[in-house]
């Protein structure tokens, strides 16, 4: 059986598209799945980085487009995970220099190598994200609990909608429990509500994933991390298996109850 | 004590307003433009029956992802206009 093709978009920049492209990807690779993710951010390469691989970019997808290299000569190799690719954006190219067909035409060379594609959009509605759906089998559309980046999460939702793409599933990521516990905060119930598409999957805020960025290494690598254990559950999500959502009431944990202490 | 004077909280403030922007960014019907079409269906209406005006509700409403255009217009009933 062929690869999926899995996009990863939001509208809105800044809300975690890559995060959670490194962080399923490695959670796949972790379970053994091949799996190839794609910068699809020509001209702001950035999930090189946010993987800890940056320094090992030899060819990127524009060499491959444009036939400088072979698909296998740009995938980099994962340095933890034998079974992980990337094949990064081209730095110093704009989005005019891939279209649709050409996402179409690498991704099924890929089908039949790995397991799993996963393409990491640009923000926006333009032409790097029309590219980065091109090919996808399945979108899921990433969102914060926050006034801007629902709105755009649901004008990414029509769109998608509009070109048959099929209703995309949804990812609250940077959900504060303490927050919606106060009523400061729109609850993952308040998102789905207003956005009416299927949940997989709600992470956490998690200081560990700005930590694990900077040093390159996903917090899905982390058996102890929340947010790393909500994207591992994303992932296993996306294979079909049933699990159930993580309990993010705030009240148990000692950050919790030190920050009631702190409101009385 | 000092909830009295506490504006609601903000969830709740982000949760209203985005229910309207979605409606009109969905629709791409910006207020002026719904009127307009209020004032329309009303002259349509009353020229087949009589209405009550200031009682009728035109307006938007979500359901799942679609947004379906809700009227409720009261008729005025002969015995009143006869009577008016």
């Amino acid at each position: 059986m062929g690869a999926q093709v899995v996009t990863i978009t939001s509208g809105k920049g800044g809300v975690g598209k890559t995060t959670a492209v490194a962080n399923l990807a490695v959670a796949l690779a972790a379970d053994g799945a091949r799996v190839v993710c794609i910068d699809g951010d020509i001209g702001l390469r950035n999930l090189d980085v946010v993987m800890g691989l940056e320094n090992r970019i030899v060819y990127d997808v524009v060499d491959v487009i444009e036939g400088r290299c072979r698909l296998r000569q740009a995938m980099i190799r994962d340095k933890r995970l034998p079974e992980l690719y990337l094949i990064p954006a081209a730095q110093t190219r704009d989005k005019s220099a891939v279209t649709p067909s050409d996402m179409i035409r690498l991704c099924k060379e890929l089908r039949s190598e790995v397991d799993w594609v996963l393409i990491d959009s640009p923000a926006g509605i333009e032409r790097g994200f029309k590219n980065s759906i091109a090919a996808a089998d399945r979108v899921l559309v990433i969102t914060n609990p926050e006034v801007s980046a629902v709105r755009d999460a649901d004008r990414v939702i029509g769109i998608l909608e509009a070109e048959e793409k099929g209703t995309p599933s949804l990812i609250i990521n940077r959900l504060n429990p303490v927050m919606v516990k106060q009523h400061d905060m729109l609850s993952a119930e308040d998102v789905l509500d207003l956005l009416a598409i299927k949940l997989i999957g709600v992470v956490p805020e998690d200081e560990g994933v700005i930590v694990g960025t900077n040093r390159g290494n996903p917090v899905a690598l982390e058996p102890k991390s929340r947010a790393g254990q909500a994207f591992r559950n994303i992932a296993k999500r996306m294979g079909g298996e049933n699990v159930p959502f993580m309990d993010l009431e705030a009240g148990n944990g000692l950050w919790a109850r030190l920050s009631k202490l702190g409101r009385k | 004590m000092f909830n009295f004077f506490k504006p609601k909280r903000s969830a709740a403030s982000a949760k209203e307003r985005l229910q309207l922007v979605l409606i009109h960014d969905r629709t791409d019907l910006t207020p002026a433009e719904l009127n307009a079409l209020k004032d329309d269906l009303l002259d349509v209406i009353s020229r087949h029956v009589d209405i009550e005006p200031d009682e009728v509700r035109i307006g938007l409403e979500r359901d799942g992802r679609s947004q379906r255009l809700v009227a409720d217009i009261p008729l005025r009933s002969i015995a009143r206009r006869r009577g008016g």
